[in-house]
C-alpha cells in the first residue's frame, strides 16, 4: 500500500511539471502584462518608465528564462509577490482561503445532507408523485442561473423582509460584537451563499444516487437480506446503501480540488473574498505568480483528490485491492 | 447647447433641495443649523484598492483613499482654481521658471510627527528616482532645482516655462521619517499608510472594506464623520441592493438605474441623486494615416451623419452633453464660441460626395476607385455603452452608404495588440481628464510612437505650436486664448469625432447635511458635512 501511494506521487510529479509548462505558456502568450494597468492610456506616462517596469520584472526576456526563473522559485516553495500590490502571493491567497473552505465545505455537507436522502427515496418510491416532484424541483434549481436566484433572494430576504443581511461576510460593527454575537453574524451572512451555492448541484448528486440504489437494490444479495426477514430499513440502509455509496465516494474525491476553487460570479454577487474573484482579478491584470500559484496549487489537489479516492475505494470495496 | 436643456434641471434640483431642507429643518429645529460629530459614512467601491504609497497608487480605488490620508502642497478649489493645501502660499517668479512654496507651520503627521520641507524633498527625490517604479514622475522630471531654503520654505526651478508645473505639487507628500530607510516596492505602508489628511487609516480586510477614523488634529479642522468606510461590493447591482437597504450611502448609479429603477417615492425620501458632468468624454477615432480617414471633409461628413442626440438619449438616457472638442464645458480652456455638427445626413452625403465618394455600383454603399467605403470600429469588450454607441453609429452610417463593422476586444489585447501597434481603423474610447488642459501628449505629432498617446497619428503644425506655447504660457488670459484656439482648430478638423461627455451620476444618503455640489463632484467639502444627531446610524 505505502509502495503504491509513493509510486503514484512519482508518477504524478511529471504530469504537473507538464501542467505548469503549459499553463506557463498559455498565460505568458496572452497578450498584455501585469504592469498594463498602472503604465497604459495614461499620458503621463512616458514610454521610457514603461520599459523600465518591464525590465524590472524580466518582462523583456524569452519566456523560457521567466519559465525556468520561477520554477527555480517553485521548488523552494516561494510563490512569488503580487505584480499588482507586492503582497506575497502565498499571504494574498492564504487571506481568501479560509473564506471559500468554510463556504464549499458547508455547502458540500448540505448538498449531501439533501442529495443523498433525496436519492434514495426516489430510487425506492421510483415513479411516485414523491419522485416526480423531487425530480422536477432538483432540477428547476439546476436550471436556474446561480447568480439570478441570488439577487431575487438577497432582494427579498435582504430588502423586503429585512431579515438577511445582502452581501459581505460580517456586518460593519462586527468588531465590537461578542463571540457569540459574532458566530451569530458570520453565520447570518453565510445562509444565503451556501444556500445558492447548494441548490444547483443537488439535481445532479441525488441523480446519481438514485440511479446507483436502483442498480443495487434489484441484487441477489438485497432479495436475499429481504428473504431472510431483516427489517426493510436494515435491508436498505445498511445492505443497499453502503454498496449504492460508492460512486459517491468518487465524486467527493474529485470535488476536493473543487474546495479551494471559489465561483467569481457568485462570489461577486454575495461579496464574498473568496479564491474565485481573486484568481479571476488576476487573469484580468495578468498577475502570473497569483495565478500560476492557484493553478499549481489546484492542480495538486487535483491529483491528491484522485488519489485519496482511489485508496478510499479500496477500503470500501473489497474487490478493489492492491495485491503488490 | 444642451446647457440651455440642463439648466433648469439643475435649478429645479436646487429649488427641490432647498424645499426639502426647509422642511426638514421645519420638523426639527434645533438640530438644524449646528454640525455634530459622529456617524460614519459608508461608499460602495466594485474594486478593491490596491497600494496606499501616494506616488504608486494608479487605480481609482487607491487614488480615493489616498485623498482621504494624504495632502498635496497644493489642491483644486470646487471652482477648479489651484488654493494651498500644505503650502500656506506660493510665488512664481522669473517668469514661471521658479516656484517658491512656503509650508503650513502646524500640520503634523498622523503620528505627530511635524511635517516639514524635508518630507517635500524626500517624496520628490522618490518620484524622480529612476528605481522607483511611479506613473508620476513625468511632471518632476521637468524640475531643474529642488532648493530647501529651511524647514517651510522650498525653492523649485525649471528650465523652461512649465504651466502645470504648480498643479504638479498636488501629488501627495509622503512622511520622510518613516519611509526614509524602505524600499517602497516592499514596505507594509502600502497597506498601513500615515498622513496628514483628515481621515486616519485604521485597518484594510482585503476584498472586504477599509475603515478610516477622522484626525482629530487635521489642521483645516476635525471631521464631523468620525468614520469613512470603504465597502468592497464587487456586483453593482448588490450594491444598488446594499444602497436601498441603508448599508451603502453613497454609490455611482448607471443611467438606467438613475432614470428608471430609483424612480420611487421610497428611494427620493432616502436618497438624493446628484449629478454632474464628468471631467472627460467619449470619441470615435479614426487612423489618419488609412487613405480614406486622411481627407478631413470624410471625417466632417462622419461626424455629420452621427446623430450625437441619439446616442445620448439612447446609451446616456439623456444623462450627458454633446461634446464639442477636447475640454469639457466646466473647463476654462473650453471655447464657447465652438458649435457642435448637428445631424445633417444631406450635408454629409455632399461632403462625401466631395471627397469623391459616390455610389457608382447602385448597391447602396459608396465606393471610390472601385473600392467599397466600409470600416471596422473597435473597442473594449465589457463597456455596453461603448458597445450601443457603435451600434447606432453603425446604424447610421449605414444610411449614408458606408459599412460599419463592430469588434469588441478584451481590454488587454485591445490595447497591446490593436492601439499601441495601431492596428485598427477606427476606435471607440474616451479620455478623462486632468484639470489643467494641456494635453500635449494626445495631440502633439510626435507622441505618436508605439505606446504613445496620439495613436490615431494627427498632425497638424499649428496644433503642435500652440500647444508646445500653451505648456510654456502662465499669464491665465493668454493660455486661455490658447487653449480656445486649439479647441476650435481640433474640432474643424475633426481629429476624433467627438461625441458626448458623460454626467456622472451618484446616489447619496439624506442622512448627510453639509453636501455641495460643484463642477469636481461632492467630496471637496466632506470634512464639512455632518449628520444630525437624531439620524445617526452608526454609534461607536
Amino acid at each position: 500500500m505505502g509502495k503504491y501511494i509513493i509510486k503514484r506521487i512519482l508518477a504524478s510529479l511529471p504530469v504537473l511539471l507538464g501542467i505548469t509548462i503549459i499553463s506557463f505558456m498559455v498565460i505568458h502568450l496572452a497578450p498584455g502584462k501585469p504592469t498594463d494597468a498602472a503604465t497604459q492610456l495614461n499620458p503621463k506616462i512616458s514610454l521610457e518608465v514603461r520599459e523600465r517596469f518591464e525590465k524590472k520584472y524580466d518582462f523583456d526576456k524569452p519566456i523560457h528564462v521567466q519559465y525556468l526563473k520561477w520554477i527555480g522559485k517553485i521548488i523552494r516553495l516561494d510563490f512569488g509577490r503580487s505584480y499588482i500590490d507586492n503582497r506575497p502571493v502565498i499571504r494574498k491567497i492564504a487571506e481568501r482561503l479560509p473564506i471559500t473552505l468554510l463556504i464549499n465545505i458547508l455547502s458540500i455537507l448540505t448538498i449531501f445532507m439533501i442529495s443523498i436522502p433525496v436519492g434514495i427515496k426516489n430510487a425506492l418510491y421510483r415513479g411516485s408523485v414523491f419522485d416526480n416532484v423531487t425530480t422536477c424541483i432538483v432540477f428547476v434549481f439546476f436550471a436556474i442561473p446561480g447568480f439570478w436566484l441570488a439577487l431575487i433572494l438577497m432582494s427579498f430576504f435582504g430588502v423586503h423582509l429585512g431579515i438577511l443581511p445582502i452581501s459581505g461576510i460580517v456586518s460593519l460593527d462586527f468588531e465590537n460584537f461578542s463571540l457569540a454575537g459574532k458566530i451569530i453574524d458570520v453565520a447570518r451572512h453565510l445562509v444565503l451563499p451556501v444556500l445558492v451555492a447548494s441548490l444547483g448541484s443537488i439535481a445532479g448528486i441525488s441523480r446519481y444516487m438514485r440511479e446507483s440504489m436502483l442498480n443495487v437494490i434489484h441484487e441477489d444479495y438485497i432479495r436475499t437480506a429481504r428473504a431472510k426477514g431483516l427489517p426493510e430499513n436494515l435491508v436498505v440502509y445498511k445492505h443497499a446503501l453502503s454498496n449504492a455509496l460508492l460512486p459517491i465516494i468518487t465524486i467527493i474525491g474529485l470535488s476536493i480540488p473543487g474546495l479551494i476553487s471559489g465561483s467569481v460570479i457568485f462570489e461577486s454577487v454575495f461579496s464574498i473574498p473568496g479564491m474565485g474573484r481573486l484568481m479571476v482579478e488576476s487573469v484580468f491584470q495578468r498577475d502570473y505568480d497569483v495565478i500560476m500559484a492557484g493553478l499549481v496549487i489546484s492542480a495538486c489537489l487535483t491529483l491528491l483528490g484522485n488519489l485519496i479516492a482511489d485508496i478510499a475505494y479500496s477500503y470500501a470495496d473489497p474487490r478493489i485491492r492492491f495485491n503488490k | 447647447m444642451f446647457r440651455v436643456i440642463n439648466l433648469p434641471l439643475y435649478i429645479c434640483i436646487a429649488v427641490f433641495f432647498l424645499i426639502y431642507a426647509a422642511r426638514a429643518s421645519a420638523d426639527d429645529i434645533n438640530i438644524k443649523d449646528a454640525p455634530v460629530y459622529g456617524d460614519a459614512f459608508v461608499s460602495g467601491s466594485t474594486a478593491d484598492a490596491r497600494n496606499l504609497i501616494p506616488i504608486l497608487a494608479s487605480d481609482t480605488s487607491s487614488s480615493q483613499i489616498v485623498s482621504m490620508l494624504f495632502n498635496g502642497l497644493v489642491k483644486y478649489s470646487k471652482g477648479l482654481k489651484i488654493i494651498p493645501d500644505l503650502a500656506e502660499s506660493w510665488r512664481i517668479q522669473d517668469d514661471g521658471l521658479t516656484i517658491i512654496f512656503h509650508l503650513k507651520k502646524d500640520v503634523k503627521w498622523h503620528d505627530g510627527h511635524p511635517f516639514t520641507s524635508a518630507d517635500v524633498e524626500f517624496t520628490y527625490k522618490k518620484l524622480i528616482d529612476p528605481d522607483t517604479l511611479t506613473p508620476y514622475g513625468g511632471d518632476f522630471e521637468k524640475v531643474k532645482d529642488f532648493i530647501v531654503i529651511d524647514p517651510y520654505t522650498i525653492k523649485v526651478s525649471y528650465d523652461e516655462p512649465f504651466a502645470p508645473a504648480l498643479a504638479s505639487w498636488s501629488m501627495p507628500v509622503m512622511p520622510k521619517h518613516i519611509l526614509e530607510d524602505a524600499e517602497l516596492s516592499e514596505t507594509g505602508f502600502s497597506r498601513d499608510p500615515i498622513g496628514t489628511g483628515p481621515y486616519v487609516f485604521k485597518r484594510w480586510r482585503s476584498g472586504q472594506r477599509m475603515d478610516l477614523d477622522s484626525n482629530h488634529s487635521y489642521f483645516e479642522h476635525r471631521p464631523y464623520i468620525d468614520r469613512y468606510i470603504f465597502r468592497i461590493i464587487p456586483d453593482s447591482t448588490t450594491m444598488f441592493l446594499e444602497l436601498q437597504t441603508g448599508s451603502v450611502d453613497a454609490m455611482g448609479l448607471t443611467p438606467l438605474q438613475y432614470t428608471r429603477l430609483t424612480d420611487t417615492e421610497t428611494f427620493r425620501r432616502g436618497f438624493r441623486k446628484i449629478r454632474y458632468p464628468s471631467f472627460g468624454y467619449t470619441y470615435l477615432g479614426f487612423n489618419l494615416d488609412t487613405e480614406m480617414f486622411k481627407d478631413r471633409e470624410v471625417r466632417q461628413a462622419i461626424s455629420y451623419a452621427i446623430d450625437k442626440e441619439e446616442i445620448i438619449n439612447g446609451v446616456l438616457m439623456g444623462l450627458g452633453s454633446v461634446s464639442t472638442g477636447p475640454f469639457p464645458r466646466e473647463s476654462w480652456a473650453y471655447n464657447e464660441k465652438v458649435r457642435a455638427f448637428g445631424f445633417d445626413k444631406q450635408r454629409a452625403l455632399k461632403l462625401l460626395s466631395k471627397a469623391g465618394w459616390r455610389d457608382t455600383d447602385n448597391d447602396g454603399w459608396l465606393d471610390k476607385n472601385g473600392k467599397r467605403f466600409e470600416f471596422t470600429i473597435i473597442s473594449n469588450k465589457g463597456n455596453d455603452q461603448r458597445r450601443m454607441t457603435a451600434e447606432i453609429i453603425q446604424r447610421r452610417l449605414m444610411d449614408v452608404g458606408i459599412e460599419v463593422k463592430i469588434r469588441m476586444i478584451e481590454w488587454a489585447v485591445f490595447i497591446n495588440e490593436f492601439v499601441d501597434k495601431r492596428m485598427f481603423d477606427a476606435i471607440l474610447l474616451g479620455w478623462s481628464l486632468s484639470r489643467d488642459p494641456d494635453c500635449y501628449d494626445i495631440w502633439h505629432s510626435t507622441k505618436t510612437g508605439p505606446g504613445e498617446f496620439n495613436f490615431i497619428g494627427y498632425k497638424n503644425p499649428e496644433v503642435d505650436r500652440l500647444l508646445e506655447e500653451g505648456r510654456g504660457t502662465f499669464d491665465y488670459e493668454k493660455r486661455k486664448n490658447i487653449y480656445n484656439e486649439i479647441h476650435r482648430l481640433l474640432y474643424e478638423d475633426q481629429a476624433y469625432v467627438f461625441l458626448y461627455v458623460p454626467d456622472a451620476l451618484t446616489a447619496l444618503s439624506r442622512r448627510f447635511e453639509g453636501v455641495e455640489v460643484s463642477q469636481i463632484g461632492i467630496m471637496h467639502n466632506f470634512i464639512d458635512w455632518y449628520v444630525p444627531k437624531d439620524r445617526h446610524r452608526y454609534k461607536r
